[in-house]
This record gives C-alpha cells, structure tokens and sequence, in this order.
C-alpha cells in the first residue's frame, strides 16, 4: 500500500512538470511582446528593456522555466500582466464562488443522475429504460451554453423572483447549478445503467435473489456498492474540473469565478494569468486523481491486494 | 455480432444525413442571402412570420437563412476538426498500442499529461495567441480533442498485435508498417468509426463554444455558436434569435451522438 501510495504521487508530480511545460510553451506562442503588452505601444526602448529585465525575458529560455517551476513550488504564479496583482492571489479570491457552483453542480448532476441511472437499470428493456436512454443522450447533447440563454429566457419570461446574473444570495445558484447539472446527470446516469446492469449479472446478486431477496432490494443492496465505485471516480475527476472554473456558465450568468477570470485573461492576452488558471486546473486534477486512485485501493481489496502483489 | 440495425442508428444516421443534405445544398435552400440585411429591423429583431419563419436579427438578417448555411459551416468545421483529432488519436494510439514498450510509455505519460490539461481553457488560450482563423480553430480542436482517441485505439491495437494471426504475419517476416497497415488497422477501423461519429459531436461541441466565446471563424460568415453569442443581449425581446441556432447544434450533436451509440450498442450484443 506505502509502494502504491508513492508511485502515484511520483506519478501526480511528473503529470505535474509535464503541464507545467506545456503552460510555459503557450506564452512563447504569443506573437506579441509581454514588455510593449505592460507598457504600451508608444514605449521608449529603455523602458522596455527594463521591463523585459525585471520579468526575466532577457534570460535564456530554460532558466526562465526553472524560475518559473520554483516560484509555482512556492505557490507563486506571478503577476497579471493587466491587472498587476498576485496571479495566486486573484484565483484563491475567485476560488469561493466557483467552489460554491461546482458543488451544488455536483450534488444536483449526482441526485439526478443515480435516481435516473436506478429507475431505467430497475426496468431494464421496457419503454422507460429507452425513454431514459435518448432522453440522456439529449442531455449531453446540448450545448451548455445555449442550456444557460435558455434558462434566462424561461425565467425572465415566467418569474421575477430568481436573480439572472451575478452571484448574490442562494437563489442566484438555481439556474447555473441546473445549466451545469443536467449533461454531467445524463453521463451518470448512463455509466451507472452499464455498472448496475452488469453488477446484477454477477453471481453474488443472482445468489442473493436466489436466495429470496426481491430484485430491487438486492440491486440497491448489493449490485449497488460494486456500480456506484466507478461513478464515484468519475464525479471526482469532474469535480475537480468543475473547481477550476467553467468558461461557458460562468460567462452566460456572470458568474464571479475563475472561469469568468480565465476568460478575461484569455481576451486581455494576461499571459501570467492564462497559464496560472490553466496550471491551478491541472494541479486540482492531479489531487483528485490521487484521491480517487487512494479511495480506490481502500475501497476495493482486489486492487490493494493486486498492488501488494 | 452482424444484427439488424437499431432505432438509434436509423434515426441517427437520418438527422446526420438530412443535415449533410442541407449543408451541401445551403445556398439553393436558403431564402435570402445569409450575410445581408433583408428586413428593415436594425436594432429591433423582428419575430418570426410568414416572410421569415425564424425571425430576423438585429441587422435585418434573416435568421432561417443563417443557420441554413451555418449548418454548412458547422459541419465542415466540425469533420475537418475531427478528422485532424482521429488522425493524431489513432497516429498515436497504434503506435503505442503495437510498438509497445519505450515508445508506449512516453507516448502514453504524454496523453495522461494531455489529460490533465483543461480542454476548453486550452483550447481558448491556443486560439486567441494564433488568432482566431479556420485553420487554427481546426488544429487547436485536435490538439485539445485526441487523448481519448489514442486510448482506446492503444486498447484495441494493444490486443490485436497479440492475436495468432498477427504474430504469424510478424513470424513471416512481415516489416511493421506492413502488419500496422493490413493487419491491425482493419481490425481496429470498426471501432475508429464509432469513435469518429462521437467525435464529430465533440468536435461540434467545442467548435460552437468556441464561437460562442467570439473565438470561432470570423464574421460575417454565419456560425451557430456566435449567432447565439450575438444573441444574448436581446434574450428578453428576441427570445428566437438565441433559440433557433442552439436547437440547430443540439440537432446536429444529438443526431451525431445516436449514430455514434447506435453502432457501438449493437456491436456490444
């Protein structure tokens, strides 16, 4: 379990390093200057070399990545280029409201999701089991930042009660939760149908339905504990995804996130803050693969097991 | 294994063809030229009637008419972007899956390392440094879309390479780009199809958000994605302007998603 358990964070700090340098690649794509991008067009050429100085752009490129990789081990991201503040500093002040929005997402996509996953495993081949089935399709189908203008339009129409924008009270959660819920439910549901359906094939739940327990008892019972492990993994993975922001939600509801902020930076060419927003999302995906990878192991013995060898 | 063709597929393969249908005849069907103005409804977007069943926009435009060829627009975009994910998807995943050892470590820690990046955020930051043009939104799409691809080709290339068949055609001194071309791809094109399918869906996806962020191609050339872009504003007086080109994607996604599943639920039995 120790061996297992230092593999994989040996495993997360390399996935780690490798995003790093992918980050740092993308601002050596950008055609424009950084110096002349703070200082602005009309900039004498001292100026400039100053600047270029005091950003290290002067210095050959590797030692540049390895300053860079030693500040990000300090939790420094450096400075946004635009709004001149620790890269760190605004994506931890973001960092409340999009974590408030990616967990009500989560919780709603999960509800939603295994009651639709139960209900068409628990009548499997009837008419609902293929309602559910294009019905779920559907839901990843849409795009989601259509879902989210359509959601404005139904509730400016039918209510005044449910704020449309912005981040102010509970309420202003209902329609970026439901946007950002209903394709990530339709993905569940259909994952947990597979497991659930496959599960009740295993001789363990045919013994127990041999046995005399009633066929829901022993899916919700038995079939169950061995489907849900994979969806958990999967809802851990998004969730870290949903952590460092979403783009198209937070943008449709203005949302005051770090999608929203990335978007900003991403317009402004704030090329500190791109590859920090970028950098911060991979590290909460590398943490979440870790902990799934751990929760795993505990969870099911045949892994730990597999690994102790 | 060889079974009669599901719900899901027809149904699929008809929403798929009636839009390659419409594409491919975009300017004969549309009624009015998709890129000028039409109606005298600058700033005040009419609502749909008799003379323009979907409406117009806020530059007098006729919205039926821009997202008949926007279908045109999509849907080349959204193939060519597919096409350049399968072709590096499945570049990668043979060579990995067939090759096995040195080249399947590096050429896999790369795709976990690829993984870990957020697509949309990546893809945005790709094309906002290159500007936004066809050609970029095409590669960048790829670029951000493959892993999943070359996953799964590994998978299978990984299984057939040790097949009896395979091992005889090696055993007969057959070089390796002899046995990748007419012994492992075959094999694995079945399943490269389906994946094909759910990636133009993908693909159709992320090139609407793309747009919908205003990093789609340029105007005026009509894209679904901006339309509901330009949309937004006028989301309280002209609900069908933002309506109407989003049920389009949802259309041309779902159609593209049944097919996909379709195939992949009948050769699952």
């Amino acid at each position: 379990m120790f061996a297992y358990l230092i593999r994989r964070i040996f495993f997360g700090a390399f996935v780690l390093l490798g995003t790093s340098l992918i980050t740092f690649a993308i601002a050596f794509m950008v055609p424009a200057d950084p110096a002349v991008a703070m200082a602005g067009a009309k900039a004498d050429p001292h100026t400039l070399a100053t600047i270029r100085h005091q950003l290290h752009l002067d210095e050959p490129l590797y030692v540049q990545y390895g300053e860079y990789v030693d500040r990000a081990l300090h939790g420094d991201l450096g400075r946004s280029y635009i709004r001149r503040e620790s890269v760190t500093r605004l994506i931890l002040s973001r960092f409340p409201a999009t974590a408030l929005l990616a967990i009500s997402a989560m919780a709603l996509s999960l509800m939603l999701g295994i009651a639709m996953g139960l209900v068409a495993t628990a009548y499997r081949g009837s008419f609902i089991d293929n309602t559910q089935l294009v019905a779920s399709l559907a839901m990843v189908s849409m795009p989601v930042f259509w879902l989210g203008t359509m959601l404005l339009i139904a509730a400016s129409a039918f209510t005044r009660s449910i704020p449309l924008g912005g981040l102010a009270g509970w309420k202003s959660l209902i329609l970026p939760t439901i946007t950002l819920a209903l394709g990530s439910a339709g993905y569940y549901s259909r994952i947990l149908h597979t497991n659930l359906s496959d599960a009740m094939a295993q001789e363990y739940v045919r013994t127990a339905i041999g046995k005399g327990l009633s066929r829901s008892r022993a899916m919700v019972k038995h079939a169950m504990a061995n489907a849900l492990l994979p969806l958990i993994t999967l809802a851990g993975l998004d969730l870290a995804g949903l952590l460092s922001g979403v783009v198209l939600t937070e943008t449709v509801f203005n949302w005051p996130g770090i999608g929203r902020l990335a978007y900003e930076a991403i317009f402004s060419l704030d090329i500190p803050l791109i590859m920090g927003t970028v950098l911060f999302s991979a590290f909460l995906i590398v943490i979440a693969n870790l902990v799934v990878d751990l929760m795993y192991a505990y969870f099911d013995p045949r892994i730990r097991l597999e690994e102790m060898g | 294994m060889k079974a009669r063709a599901n719900a899901m597929e027809l149904v699929g393969g008809a929403m798929v063809a009636s839009l390659v249908i419409v594409a491919i005849l975009a300017h004969v069907l549309a009624p009015y030229d998709p890129t000028r103005a039409v109606a005298n409804s600058f700033g005040d977007p009419w609502a749909p009637s008799w003379r323009f069943p979907l409406g117009t926009d806020e530059l007098g435009r006729d919205v039926l008419s821009r997202i008949i060829v926007g279908a045109r627009i999509s849907l080349e975009v959204g193939v060519a972007a597919m096409v350049v994910t399968m072709t590096i998807g499945v570049a990668i995943g043979l060579a990995a899956g067939f090759f096995g050892g040195t080249v399947d470590f590096v050429l896999m820690r790369f795709t976990d390392v690829m993984l870990t990046l957020p697509s949309l955020l990546l893809a945005m930051a790709l094309v906002s440094v290159r500007g936004p043009s066809l050609l970029v939104i095409l590669i960048v799409i790829g670029i951000v879309s493959w892993t999943s691809v070359a996953r799964v080709v590994r998978a299978e290339a990984l299984s057939m390479s040790q097949r009896d068949f395979v091992m005889a055609a090696r055993a007969l001194g057959a070089p390796p780009q002899r046995l990748i071309v007419r012994h492992v791809l075959p094999n694995v094109a079945p399943t490269i199809i389906v994946m094909a399918a759910l990636g133009t869906s993908g693909t159709l996806l992320l090139d609407a958000a793309l747009s919908f962020l205003g990093l789609g191609v340029p105007p005026p050339t009509p894209s679904w994605g901006r339309m509901i872009e330009e949309a937004t504003i006028y989301f309280r007086v002209a609900p069908w302007l933002a309506t109407f080109p989003g049920l389009a994607i949802f259309y041309a996604v779902l159609g593209f998603n049944l097919l996909g599943y379709g195939v992949l639920r009948r050769r699952a039995r």
